[in-house]
């Protein structure tokens, strides 16, 4: 076992392990750091993928924005005092149940699906390239994707007022 | 130049919405709207013609196609066409619609729906624009039947009147006849050759697409429109009928425009006849010219003695299409729109002054048409007699007249095909015959209107010249039934040359294994007989004249006399040969008796017995249905079954609704799942 | 072992702990946590067979838009969720059951 392939295992195991601490963990605050951990970790897979751009992104935008916001959220809604902000889970039973059937299904279907293999030439840096898509080949759906982007602003600013009433 | 093809359309129908829809608000309801549009196409169409006049180019074409919709495979183009013919027809359409327009201020004024009558004058100019500009079959049909509806709602513009109402639906139905032929022939060509367009067709038919008898009957269908339009035996019956509508509206379209759109449209397919459909073509011309004049010496309504003379001119330039002079037909066309509506107007003018005395009079009973109480009227209105006059002259083909150059190039045409084909030597008999009726009947005409005297001589004292605006186009019209304007920059008066031959060159026949004469051939046959055909055309004129001036201006010879002694020929020229009448026991009575009897049938048999007995059984079965089977059955047992045992699965199933969103998750992941177990399997 | 079906089984797993996530939590945030979860094993996913898969830098791009649109989804999702805390006083998805009458 190679010294990449240690880390793979690492990364690996760091990704699900705190994932499956996201959804099972009682507190709230410990679950947003589990969720720090899997986002990494993710980003380290994406590294080992040659998608350094995306990983970068990753780390940006999930580590650096959403995940802060999401901190808000759970400051902004709980009272400081409210230490522990617990929270419970529900039919974990018939959801446990479920959800393993749907993996099975899908790794039934990952393992037997005959996938097209074509393996990417590894490029220095993807960086240029996927700027070069965006504004040629993918334009329109770039100045759509900022218009959603304006909207869900404008949207959750004007959800998130407290109504006058 | 194909630039301006647009204005043509545009302005007029932009007229006709306007006048339709605001024109009673507008002030002086709305007539300078239709002028005015109709003004800036003629500067228009005068500016092309000018173009035209400098260039000199005989074979000057501009088109311009466009795909108007495509179905598939079908793919319907059309477009515009700009060439001599068309800046020719465009300024006669222009120039007469205008002149007609600025008459009818004067001759319509105070009339109730003023501003409608203008609407409709803008709708014809707009639809005859539309013809003359067509390049394709297609767009000409449906211009085509838009000229029908104006002159219908022109003609039926008084519909007060039971006689004015009645002629717009004759005009119709008879168009329709024709109309038909045309769509048949169309779409003959069109199946043929798979498109609408001229120049695919005639390039299409050149290559063999329909085989020769197809496509003489394909021809022949295609003149059945012409027919029907331009009023030829045996469709005529519509166009003297269609003497009720408005002098103006007469002048316009029943003498310069619409009727010889027939003509144009003969003209610009005449490379597509095959030499029988042309000589069908050159007696259904002959014929009418000849009829239509022995009915115009014997009629005493002065409109209906130009409307009987228009569908004689008509059949003069249909035939000179059959025998191959259709240069010369076109010209006559172009000729006689310029007469014809001069001669229009100046009845018109009359008329006017004849009723407006009366209507001083208080008499209402006489007729104001009639020319037996005309009289004397020469130095009363002396524009409108000498405007008259002119026309009438170049109408009788009298030299230093348009008349002349034009019916001489037409004989012409007629006496070389008969001299190349023997046996058709009736067709320059009929073309003389008529030309010695026409100036006969022409100076009746004048002198029973003009010279003599009144019925009543009061009335010839409230007799006034009419408004300028009335006189004006007149003296217009007048003046170009000179000969210098067509024979120019040549001044020969006898010449058989000018601008118009020049520039109108004839094409040659499209039709494979033509077997009539090259286009070259046909004109020079006509230069070879155009010095005899004048000679007697001349001497058939002044005949003709002469033999006005003794029985009707210096009364040697009593017309009651000469009636009476030539009593057979006399009934049958003053009952229009009785065609009406004929039409009415073979055609109209057989068709109402055989409706009668089919309502009869269909009221007393099918109606009582068959759709009765239907209700009634009808009425039992719905009883059994109703009562037995509906109630009892399907109301009692499965209507209510299926509410209750609706009612059994939502009380059961209600609870699984629990508000979670979570729980109705689960619910969909487990319907994956089965989806899953079912695709695996 | 660095091949395509490990990263799709990892993302398979991604997908089943966040749909798990959605399905058993109360809270909103923990909700919105699965569903964040869900939508970066659908980036793997994408990552994945833009590496093996043929599908080479295009998707990449599509990775980059799911990013973007996570970011929007997360921002309408929290206000939603404050909006949710100010009418009901809690965060409990369960406790909001206005769909039951």
């Amino acid at each position: 076992m190679s010294f990449s392939d240690l880390t793979f295992f690492l990364i690996v195991a760091l990704t699900i392990g705190s994932a499956l601490y996201v959804v099972t963990s009682q507190r709230l605050v410990y679950s947003a750091m589990a969720l720090f951990f899997t986002l990494l970790g993710l980003a380290g897979l994406y590294v080992f993928l040659m998608a350094d751009f995306i990983a970068g992104t990753q780390v940006i935008i999930y580590v650096g924005g959403i995940l802060v916001l999401l901190v808000f959220g759970i400051m902004l809604t709980h009272r400081i005092s409210d230490i522990r902000l617990s929270h419970t889970s529900m039919q974990r039973g018939v959801g446990g149940v479920v959800v393993l059937l749907i993996f099975v299904g899908l790794y039934r279907m990952i393992t037997s699906a005959p996938w097209y293999l074509e393996a990417a030439p590894a490029p220095e840096s993807t960086v240029k390239i996927i700027g070069t898509l965006l504004m040629i080949d993918y334009l329109l759906p770039f100045e759509v994707a900022s218009v959603l982007l304006l909207a869900a602003l404008i949207g959750a600013a004007m959800l998130s007022r407290k109504s006058e009433s | 130049m194909i630039t301006y093809a647009p204005y043509f359309l545009l302005l007029p129908l932009a007229a006709f919405v306007i006048q339709i829809f605001f024109g009673k608000r507008l002030p002086r309801k709305g007539d300078w709207v239709s002028i005015s549009a109709v003004g800036i196409t003629l500067c228009l169409a005068i500016a092309m013609f000018v173009m035209m006049l400098f260039l000199y180019k005989p074979g000057m074409k501009e088109e311009l196609t466009w795909e108007w919709f495509n179905l598939g495979q079908l793919s319907v183009k059309i477009g515009v066409l700009i060439d001599n013919v068309t800046v020719i027809m465009l300024l006669v359409v222009s120039l007469v619609s205008g002149l007609v327009h600025l008459y009818s201020v004067g001759y319509m004024k105070d009339d109730p729906r003023y501003s409608r009558y203008f609407g409709y004058l803008s709708l014809f100019t707009f639809s005859m624009n539309g013809i003359v500009l067509s390049n394709n079959l297609l767009s000409i049909y449906m211009f085509w039947e838009l000229v029908g509806l104006s002159s219908y709602l022109l003609i039926g513009f008084w519909f007060e009147k039971d006689s004015a109402a009645d002629a717009s639906k004759k005009a119709f139905l008879v168009n329709r006849v024709g109309d038909i032929g045309m769509f048949i022939g169309i779409m003959l060509f069109f199946t043929a050759t798979g498109s609408f367009l001229f120049s695919d067709i005639f390039d299409g038919v050149a290559a063999g697409a329909l085989p020769l008898p197809v496509l003489t009957i394909a021809g022949l269908c295609l003149f059945a429109g012409a027919i029907g339009k331009s009023a030829q035996v045996p469709l005529h019956v519509w166009l003297p009928d269609a003497m009720e509508g408005p002098t103006p509206v007469s002048a316009l379209i029943h003498a310069a425009t619409m009727v010889a759109a027939g003509v144009y449209l003969t003209f610009r397919m005449f490379p597509l006849f095959t030499p029988v459909a042309l000589t069908i073509i050159a007696y259904v011309g002959g014929i009418t010219a000849i009829f239509a004049a022995v009915i115009a010496v014997t009629q005493n309504d002065i409109k209906r003695v130009l409307a009987y003379s228009t569908v004689s001119q008509l059949g003069y330039m249909i035939m000179a299409i059959g025998t191959g002079a259709y240069v010369a037909g076109f010209f006559h066309l172009t000729t006689h729109a310029a007469f014809k509506a001069a001669l229009f107007l100046c009845s018109g003018s009359v008329i006017h002054a004849m009723h407006h005395a009366y209507h001083k009079l208080g008499d209402h009973d006489s007729d104001p048409q009639d020319m037996r109480n005309m009289g004397g009227m020469k130095d009363r209105m002396k524009i409108t007699f000498m405007t008259m006059l002119i026309a009438t002259v170049a109408l009788s083909g009298v030299p230093f007249m348009s008349g002349f150059l034009s019916k001489d190039a037409i004989l012409a045409g007629t006496l070389s095909y008969a001299l190349h084909h023997p046996e058709h030597f009736l067709l320059p008999v009929f073309g003389f015959g008529a030309a010695l009726l026409t100036a006969f009947y022409m100076f009746r005409l004048i002198f029973m209107t003009f010279y003599g005297k009144p019925a009543k001589q009061e009335v010839l004292d409230n007799i006034h010249e009419s408004p300028a605006t009335m006189t004006i186009p007149l003296i217009v019209l007048a003046t170009l039934s000179i000969f210098i304007v067509y024979t120019l920059p040549y001044i020969n008066p006898f010449s058989d040359h000018g601008w118009f031959t020049d520039l109108i060159v004839a094409t040659n026949s499209v039709v494979p294994q033509y077997v009539n004469p090259s286009a070259h051939e046909i004109a020079e046959g006509i230069h070879h007989a155009h010095l005899p055909a004048m000679i007697i055309s001349v001497i058939v004129a002044f005949t003709g004249i002469a033999l006005a001036v003794i029985i009707y201006l210096k009364k040697k010879l009593s017309a009651e006399k000469l009636a009476k002694s030539l009593a057979l020929p006399y009934k049958l020229s003053f009952n229009k040969f009785f065609v009406d009448e004929i039409y009415s026991r073979l055609l109209i009575n057989p068709t109402i008796k055989l409706a009668k009897a089919i309502g009869f049938f269909d009221w007393e048999i099918y109606d009582k017995y068959f759709i009765n007995g239907f209700g009634r059984v009808t009425d039992r079965l719905s009883r059994f249905i109703g009562i037995n089977l509906d109630y009892d059955v399907l109301d009692q047992q499965i209507v209510d079954g299926v509410g209750k045992s609706t009612r059994f699965f939502g009380g059961t199933l209600k609870f699984i609704q629990t508000g979670k969103i979570q729980n109705y998750l689960v619910w969909v992941l487990g319907g994956i799942i089965i989806i899953f177990i079912i695709q695996a399997m | 072992m660095n091949d395509l079906n490990t990263y799709l089984t990892i993302g398979a797993i991604l997908f089943s702990l966040g749909l798990y996530g959605v399905i058993t939590r109360r809270n909103g945030v923990a909700v919105l946590m699965g569903v964040e979860l869900i939508l970066n094993s659908a980036n793997v996913n994408f990552i994945a067979f833009a590496r093996f898969g043929g599908m080479n830098l295009s998707g990449h791009i599509f990775a980059l838009f799911v990013i973007i649109m996570a970011a929007a989804e997360a921002a309408v999702a929290l206000a939603i969720i404050i909006n949710l805390y100010n009418k009901f006083g809690t965060l409990n998805v369960d406790d909001a059951r206005i769909l039951k009458q």
